[in-house]
């Protein structure tokens, strides 16, 4: 494929990603909506950050791991003890990376 | 007169430099990620000027990973669309959960605001918007700092291109899992949102056990979501 092709291709590229993006917001904020739809959009996002973290720190190479070589598992006990404690973003994650570096080096 | 409090030049810096800080995780998780896609992206035969203007154009992690496969695979531009459609599917959940925040924000602003949202960028702003209202210089600080960081990382791919890249020892691929675990903990007021959490994960390591890769997330947030609402119905029966 040559680049001028390519670059075709990056702009519908641009166009399919951006109008899932734009559309609900676009058309949905004028609205008032019902109250169990607003009850299960204000589940989303509980649901959609639980989906993409469980199977980060629970699979590895595609198969469920619970042993102790799985350091994003162990990791993410203190990681969730400070986040819960903390109750701040940055620390967690900062917190989170050094006990990884740890396990990493010295494990 | 001593009520009126205008926006002056410090307030906005403050906004900003704000902003730039609530994205440093995300910042931390893209460079790495953007970096993985431009060196990828140059061994699939992409030009240093597509390679960049996808960050630039697209600014969709999952879905610029898959389409530089498909680019060395030599596969038809039409199956690259409907893939980058069908994984980019699940904004539309994130766009519209958002939209109750977002009521007195212009349609320009909106769509500004839209182009940069990401699960990462999504997930931010739920936990703002849902605990506060937020200011608008401080979110499109958020949103520009993160999309920056992804450009950023793109471009050390594409200069550093042929080493081999560790990030590993640096545990940079740390950083997105427990800023998503952060983020669930300062969601979470009650009972009902851990039930819905708990499901929705689970469900999504089940979906991709059995092999769903593109669709794991929003199957498992719509299904979980929908049973979190049926609960609510239940209990005050």
């Amino acid at each position: 494929m040559d680049q001028e092709m390519i670059f075709l291709t990056i702009l519908g590229m641009g166009l399919v990603t951006f109008l899932p993006r734009v559309l609900p917001l676009l058309t949905l904020t004028g609205l008032s909506l019902p109250k169990w739809l607003i009850d299960w959009l204000r589940y989303v996002p509980h649901a959609v950050l639980a989906a993409l973290l469980l199977p980060s720190i629970l699979l590895q190479d595609g198969q469920i791991s619970l042993g102790l070589d799985n350091l994003f598992l162990w990791a993410s006990l203190p990681t969730l003890g400070v986040a819960i404690w903390a109750k701040s973003l940055f620390l967690p994650v900062i917190i989170g990376m050094a006990i990884v570096i740890f396990g990493r080096w010295f494990l | 007169m001593k009520n009126f409090y205008p926006a002056g030049k410090d307030t906005i810096l403050l906004s900003i430099i704000s902003g730039a800080q609530k994205a440093l995780p995300i910042v931390f998780g893209y460079i790495p990620i953007g970096f993985a896609y431009g060196v990828l992206a140059q061994k699939a035969g992409l030009s240093t000027a597509n390679t960049v203007l996808m960050s630039v154009i697209v600014f969709a992690g999952s879905s610029q990973l898959i389409a530089v496969e498909f680019f060395a695979l030599g596969l038809a531009t039409s199956s690259i669309l409907l893939t980058t459609f069908i994984v980019n599917l699940r904004h539309m959940l994130m766009s519209a959960a958002l939209s109750p925040y977002l009521k007195d924000w212009k349609k320009g602003e909106l769509a500004a605001f839209a182009y940069e949202l990401t699960d990462e960028t999504f997930a931010l702003h739920a936990t703002r918007m849902s605990s506060s209202k937020v200011g608008k210089t401080e979110t499109f600080a958020i949103n520009l700092t993160a999309q920056a960081a992804w450009i950023l990382g793109t471009g050390l791919g594409v200069i550093i291109g042929g080493r081999i890249a560790e990030i590993e020892p640096f545990a940079l691929d740390y950083a997105l899992p427990a800023m998503f675990m952060a983020l669930l903990v300062m969601q979470i007021k009650g009972r009902k949102d851990v039930v819905v959490a708990v499901l929705s994960g689970l469900l999504s390591v089940g979906l991709l056990l059995l092999g769903f890769e593109q669709w794991h997330v929003i199957i498992a947030t719509v299904v979980a979501a929908t049973i979190g609402v049926g609960i609510e119905q239940w209990i005050k029966k």
